[in-house]
């Protein structure tokens, strides 16, 4: 045995954000001995940064609302690619993991009746997401942080794993190091839940955080699963432009939700220029009744700013590519005009302090500059729908890194219900794998250890073996994305963006970093790019492949739907060398015939 | 505009350290954490920085800048002439692990001390019920992004290592006045807060208010607050003759001791 730090447990999470914590905390009551292992300080992930609202159908404000509703909302802006048995047991089961917080202390915003408040957002037919003004995520992980530590659950922070371990093909355990010391750490464990959220950081315009790297995606294609979905990535409609420091930041659509509207430099409100025939049916053609919709839902459509976060993020990027952007290179979100100052100050505190403090703007006078960021990935782990396992035995995921339920693009308030949906089912499902092992676990490999010593260690290379700054390739991995991969694509581009990257991989095998493996931000990087290369890679190849448009993917050479790409999944797994990936189609899951009269003409 | 902006940034680990000297080009509308990341990119690989959302609402890039503590990244340069030079040195109340990077586990082991939530069970209809003018209280308590610039600037602790032991500091006493003021929470925390907590320690000279980045009345509208219970439940001779005749306070009645 090596002489690296072990610990024994029956499971293992990997991320403290909303999905990796309810994992935990579901595991733990379930039974089992769990660890959370993270990359930051406790209460710090990406969670926190969530805004409007968690969407789960308590029908508080709309007593017409129910799971089916839900359910057909979010199929259709998945444009019908979901998995939709995750589709329908996220509908099904977010009111009850609302709830659950509330008995955890959560305190969400009321109604008059004193019930759980619920705004609107964009595809959803009904107000719907539970909200704590436009601070949820930090609501979310505190309730969640909090319970976690009552109940005792150990928590490994600013711990960062590199490699999964695996013994004859089903999962033993996890490797990676302190982040303070830089000395190694294993766990033994036959059941990891990868909680480890997105791929952003590989762009260079993102609303994300540097956690972003990809880790979980990477992880598990190198331990033998593959990733769905991986050509659809979001981008959100409102993120700052300016100043440059902000570039990115994310604008909640609850500003759209309570009523802002999106104007070009003409002060034209263009939305209704780009209301897709998709949506015709159900979405306001003037102004009046888009208007009134806020109070009449029955008896008026929805307003065009309020369209999926795809085709309204599509919208803007044509305004500005036509000229008629704002003076920074955005165009202008106002809600100044629409509502009043008290109003906005109560129900949109964080976006009130953000523009002031950040921007010198008063959101309450003036409209917003904004424009797409890349937000979210609708891609990843591809996982059985009921327990969230990967084809890998052991092997869980969820929240952002698992794949299927968002389809090809997912709602605005949908993440922070799936993070609890799914983290309670694989909590569950992880110890109750574990219990089904009895004394028969799948043991650490010593070989596999000093592999993924080694592989860690590589930056630290004798100096002069080495010769790339891992700080400039991020860089220029993350404009290769924005500007090859970004929100419109085109055959060439794609194809010159896998050259690129293969290009960085190259460099990348000669990477040097300075200092030692004390708390080394450079050295970490310079393990996250490993991760960064293969999913940006994983991206661009579906993408090149997908010839259609469709939610969070956009050919400009291949304009609309094709149905022949309706009822495919884009599949990715690593290659037999193990330094790149390779692509199949397969047919998505088709839905039960009762669950389909839902889509038909008259609902 | 485009400038030269002069840093001394705080370099070192445990065992010591300085102030080392850093020019980096910079823009109007940057913030200081945008500036160090520049540095790390381009001059120093290695400078170990806490940070996350980089946008105010994770609380991970707590440091003291110019000797006042504050978050990196809502520290715009802009209110800084761009003759001056910037200092970034590390929290000081807390254990330098290296650069800008300090031990927070006291907040860590101090968050495992808390009491928690603990509600009757559900109305009827599986819903619960409370007034919105009733959770606001409470909401302002738990807009803290646990930046711990409150902990850090709290003399209590700033210059006296061993009240450590004792004293929860500000940031958990926001907790312990949050479940206080739940309108559903069914147990009474004042003797907790006061013996637990080490409420007692603070006097009120409001630092940590003033350096909380979330702008929260963690004095006026917590800590006050808290001191008056407690007080009331031991000392106030009114409630006292109240409870040997009979007479109880209808706010606790539903609030068994902790």
């Amino acid at each position: 045995m090596t002489d690296v730090e072990t610990h024994r447990y029956d499971v293992v999470v990997i991320g403290a954000g909303g999905s990796g914590l309810r994992a935990a905390i579901a595991a733990h009551e379930a039974g089992a001995k769990v660890a959370v292992v993270c990359k930051s300080l406790l209460g710090k992930a990406h969670t926190v940064m969530a805004e409007g609202g968690a969407a789960a159908a308590l029908g508080n404000l709309w007593p017409d609302d129910s799971w089916q509703v839900h359910f057909r909302d979010t199929m259709r802006g998945g444009k019908m690619l979901n998995n939709w048995r995750m589709a329908q047991l996220h509908a099904q089961e977010a009111p009850e993991r609302v709830l659950e917080l509330e008995d955890w202390g959560a305190l969400f915003d009321r109604t008059k009746d004193g019930l759980i408040s619920q705004r609107d957002f964009g595809g959803h037919r009904y107000a719907r997401l539970a909200h704590v003004g436009d601070r949820t995520g930090l609501e979310m992980i505190r309730t969640l942080q909090q319970r976690t530590v009552q109940l005792g659950i150990d928590v490994y922070m600013e711990c960062t794993i590199t490699d999964l371990m695996r013994n004859d093909g089903k999962i033993s355990g996890a490797f990676g190091y302190w982040r303070e010391t830089g000395s190694f750490i294993a766990f033994e464990a036959p059941a990891v839940v990868l909680a480890t959220g997105g791929i952003g950081k590989s762009f260079k315009v993102t609303s994300n955080s540097w956690e972003y790297t990809g880790d979980g995606h990477a992880m598990a294609l190198r331990a033998g699963a593959t990733l769905i979905n991986m050509e659809f990535v979001q981008f959100h409609p409102t993120g700052m432009v300016w100043p440059p420091s902000v570039k990115g930041l994310l604008v909640t659509e609850s500003v759209r939700g309570d009523g802002g509207i999106l104007k070009n430099s003409e002060g034209k409100r263009f939305m209704f220029d780009y209301i897709p025939e998709f949506f015709k049916a159900e979405t306001a053609d003037n102004e009046e009744e888009a208007d009134r919709w806020y109070e009449d839902k029955k008896n008026n459509r929805r307003p065009p700013e309020l369209l999926p976060r795809d085709e309204v993020a599509r919208a803007i990027n044509s305004e500005i590519k036509a000229g008629r952007g704002s003076e920074h290179g955005g165009v202008y979100l106002d809600i100044a005009s629409r509502r009043t100052p008290e109003f906005i100050r109560k129900r949109l505190p964080s976006m009130y302090h953000q523009f002031k403090e950040l921007a010198d703007v008063d959101i309450t006078q003036e409209p917003m500059e904004i424009g797409p960021t890349c937000h979210y990935v609708m891609g990843g782990v591809e996982v059985d729908p009921d327990t969230e396992m990967s084809g890998v035995e052991g092997l869980y995921a969820v929240g952002e890194c698992s794949g299927g339920m968002h389809g090809s693009n997912r709602l605005g308030g949908n993440s922070l219900s799936d993070l609890l949906v799914f983290g309670k089912r694989a909590g569950d499902a992880a110890a109750a794998y574990v219990g089904s092992l009895s004394g028969d676990r799948p043991a650490l490999a010593d070989s596999d250890l000093e592999t993924a010593e080694r592989l860690a260690l590589a930056p630290f290379a004798s100096p002069g073996s080495g010769t790339e700054n891992p700080y400039t390739i991020q860089q220029e991995l993350q404009q290769t994305m924005n500007d090859l991969v970004g929100i419109i694509r085109v055959r060439e581009e794609l194809e010159k963006s896998l050259g690129e990257i293969e290009k960085l991989k190259e460099r990348a095998r000669h990477l040097q970093v300075a200092g030692d493996r004390q708390y080394n931000p450079g050295w970490h990087l310079a393990i996250d790019l490993r991760n960064m290369l293969l999913v940006s890679e994983c991206i661009a190849k579906a993408a090149l492949e997908r010839e259609e448009s469709r939610g969070g993917h956009t050919r400009e050479d291949h304009p609309g739907f094709d149905d022949r790409w309706g009822t495919l999944n884009i599949a990715l797994s690593i290659n037999t060398a193990g330094d790149g990936v390779d692509l199949a189609t397969q047919p998505l899951p088709v839905m039960p015939d009762d669950l389909a009269a839902f889509f038909e003409e008259g609902h | 505009m485009a400038y030269t902006l002069k840093m001394k940034l705080w370099r070192g680990d445990r065992s010591g350290g300085d102030l080392q000297d850093y020019d980096v080009e910079v823009e109007t509308g940057e913030v200081v954490l945008d500036a160090i990341h520049r540095v790390q990119a381009t001059q120093a690989g290695d400078l170990a920085v806490r940070w996350n959302c980089k946008a105010g609402k994770c609380g991970s890039c707590s440091a003291e800048v110019n000797g006042r503590p504050r978050l990196m990244c809502m520290a715009r340069l802009s209110d800084y002439d761009p003759a001056e030079t910037i200092t970034v040195t590390p929290m000081r109340t807390f254990p330098v692990i290296r650069d800008l990077v300090t031990d927070v586990s006291y907040n860590y082991e101090k968050a495992k001390e808390l009491p928690y939530a603990e509600l009757p069970p559900r109305d009827a209809d599986g819903k619960r019920r409370m007034m919105q003018e009733d959770v606001e209280r409470g909401q302002e308590f738990r807009k803290c992004i646990e930046c711990f610039l409150c902990q850090n600037t709290c003399h209590v602790v700033r210059d006296h290592e061993d009240n450590k032991v004792h004293f929860a500091g500000p940031r958990f006493f926001l907790r312990y006045a949050e479940l206080d003021m739940h309108p559903l929470d069914t147990v009474d925390r004042r003797e907790v807060t006061k013996e637990q907590a080490g409420l007692g320690y603070c006097n009120i000279t409001k630092c940590c208010t003033e350096v909380c980045p979330e702008g929260i009345h963690i004095t006026d509208n917590a800590i006050i607050p808290m001191k008056e219970r407690i007080v009331d439940k031991s000392y106030d001779p009114l409630v006292w003759l109240g409870n040997k005749i009979g007479f109880r306070d209808k706010d606790r009645d539903s609030r068994t001791e902790a």
